[in-house]
């Protein structure tokens, strides 16, 4: 589904990707950990090209990223991403956030598009709250809003970058029994997350980066287990056990 | 011996005041109406990553904020109507100061209209883009769904600001001899000879005008704050 090989990106002499490949197949969940800084985000914006990229390739679904001329839009509309910001419109109702680009990008029906938002809302349990405005939900909610609005898209895969990043610590449990439900549906997921109980549960592999590097790509029993690199087990020590 | 008002000169000048004060109001809102369109495309230039688009509106905006209105005007005033005549065959003597003055504003403001836009649009968080582009939206579709309909909002006290010196703006237009209100305030004092109570209630007038404007200005500010 997704082969990322030999990525690497740099703002002028600093490196903030160096050399990374790996591969997410259907159906796998993969979390993607590291220390702040080590280039986690800039991966996986990487992946539908919202970060651009200096050498190496990226393929989505047989689709190269990288290629100048490959339609991004069109990409984009089936690979879903979520932020941690949650990025939500805060000028249109739920409704309208969950409709827009399936009329748009899509071009499906007005009443077409609601009806399909409004069953994801449902499903991330706030249907009751369709008719109000961002500004007037709770991190969490927004946050579910935003899963539901990228799944509204009818994704191939989704991509989260620090869905849970921004939330308060109460409000992380809805998100992630959100993302939980979805990775047990068999979606394609490429989480990035410090959340290593969700990356326990549900990861089937976990990619642990450093300076940009990718230092671990294990499966999640390998890597909870017996970390290999010094940097991932100082990492697991410190985020562990609290 | 002190100066004598007399202000009976006035209400017979009314009508003459108020075709001035169409002129002013029309003026106005085609600067303001042009001024926005082309101020919003100048802001999008100048933030593109295109090169020679951004150097063109930076460009644009910069000379137009170092020159002088009434330099503009005047300027206008000599050779756009004879572009204009030209253009459209028109006889030499046909009167286009008021296009002129229109053409004018509406280049001159929408320097500063660009930049109130450019700044609105700066305001929207850079990662309503990205969620955009994230949902397959184009570049234009995110601009005009997502990007501007919320630097608008965030704008619009400025934007209000900005139409209310246009309209003591359009003043100037004195220059190129057209009636406009205080033209023909200006005009009507000369003739009677009481320009000193006439420009008194000139200003009186833009007075009331813009200092109403402008508290409704904070009147809507204040109801549509974001809460």
């Amino acid at each position: 589904m997704i082969q990322i090989s030999h990525v690497s990106k740099n703002y002028g002499t600093f490196d903030v990707l160096k050399d990374c490949s790996t591969t997410v197949s259907k159906g796998e969940v993969i979390v993607v950990c590291g220390p702040s800084g080590s280039g986690k985000s800039t991966l996986i914006k990487c992946v539908n090209g919202l970060e651009p990229f200096q050498s190496g390739e990226i393929i989505v679904n047989g689709t190269s990223v990288g290629d100048p001329k490959t339609n991004l839009s069109k990409l984009r509309a089936h690979v879903g991403m979520v932020f941690q910001n949650f990025e939500l419109f805060p000028h249109m109702s739920i409704t309208q956030n969950l409709a827009i680009a399936q009329v748009k990008v899509l071009g499906r029906k007005q009443d077409e598009a609601v009806d399909k938002g409004l069953k994801l809302l449902d499903r991330v349990g706030l249907k009751a709250h369709a008719h109000k405005f961002p500004g007037q939900l709770s991190g969490g909610q927004q946050q579910r809003v935003a899963i539901a609005r990228a799944l509204a898209m009818d994704p191939i895969c989704m991509l989260f970058d620090e869905p849970t990043s921004a939330l308060d610590p109460e409000m992380v449990n809805e998100v992630l029994d959100v993302m939980t439900e979805l990775a047990q549906e068999g979606m394609t997921m490429m989480c990035v997350t410090h959340e290593m109980g969700f990356a326990k549960r549900v990861a089937n592999r976990v990619i642990f980066m450093d300076h940009g590097r990718i230092v671990e790509d294990d499966s999640k029993e390998a890597f909870f287990a017996n970390p290999r690199s010094e940097r991932a087990q100082q990492f697991l020590a410190k985020i562990l056990h609290h | 011996m002190a100066y004598e008002f007399d202000w009976s000169s006035i209400p017979g000048a009314l009508p003459i005041l108020w075709d001035g004060m169409a002129v002013s109001l029309e003026i106005t809102l085609i600067a303001i109406v042009v001024g926005i369109v082309w101020g919003t495309l100048l802001a999008m230039m100048r933030l593109s990553s295109i090169k020679p688009l951004s150097l063109f509106a930076a460009g644009y905006v910069n000379l137009f904020r170092a020159v002088p209105l009434v330099m503009v005007l005047l300027w206008f005033f000599l050779i756009v109507p004879r572009f204009i005549a030209d253009l459209f065959g028109l006889p030499p003597n046909t009167d286009l100061r008021l296009a002129s003055a229109m053409i004018g504003f509406a280049l001159f403001e929408s320097a500063y209209y660009s930049e109130i836009i450019r700044a609105g649009i700066q305001s929207v968080p850079k990662g309503q883009m990205a969620a955009c582009q994230a949902l397959g939206m184009t570049y234009g579709q995110a601009m005009r769904l997502v990007i501007l309909p919320q630097a608008f909002r965030n704008m619009v006290p400025l934007l209000l600001t900005q139409a209310i010196i246009l309209f003591q703006d359009t003043s100037l237009v004195y220059v190129s001899a057209l009636a406009d209100f205080f033209g023909s305030a200006y005009k009507v004092g000369d003739r009677d000879g009481r320009l000193v109570e006439m420009l008194l209630f000139a200003g009186l007038v833009y007075f009331i005008l813009c200092f109403a404007a402008s508290m409704l200005v904070k009147h809507l500010q204040k109801k549509y704050q974001p809460a």
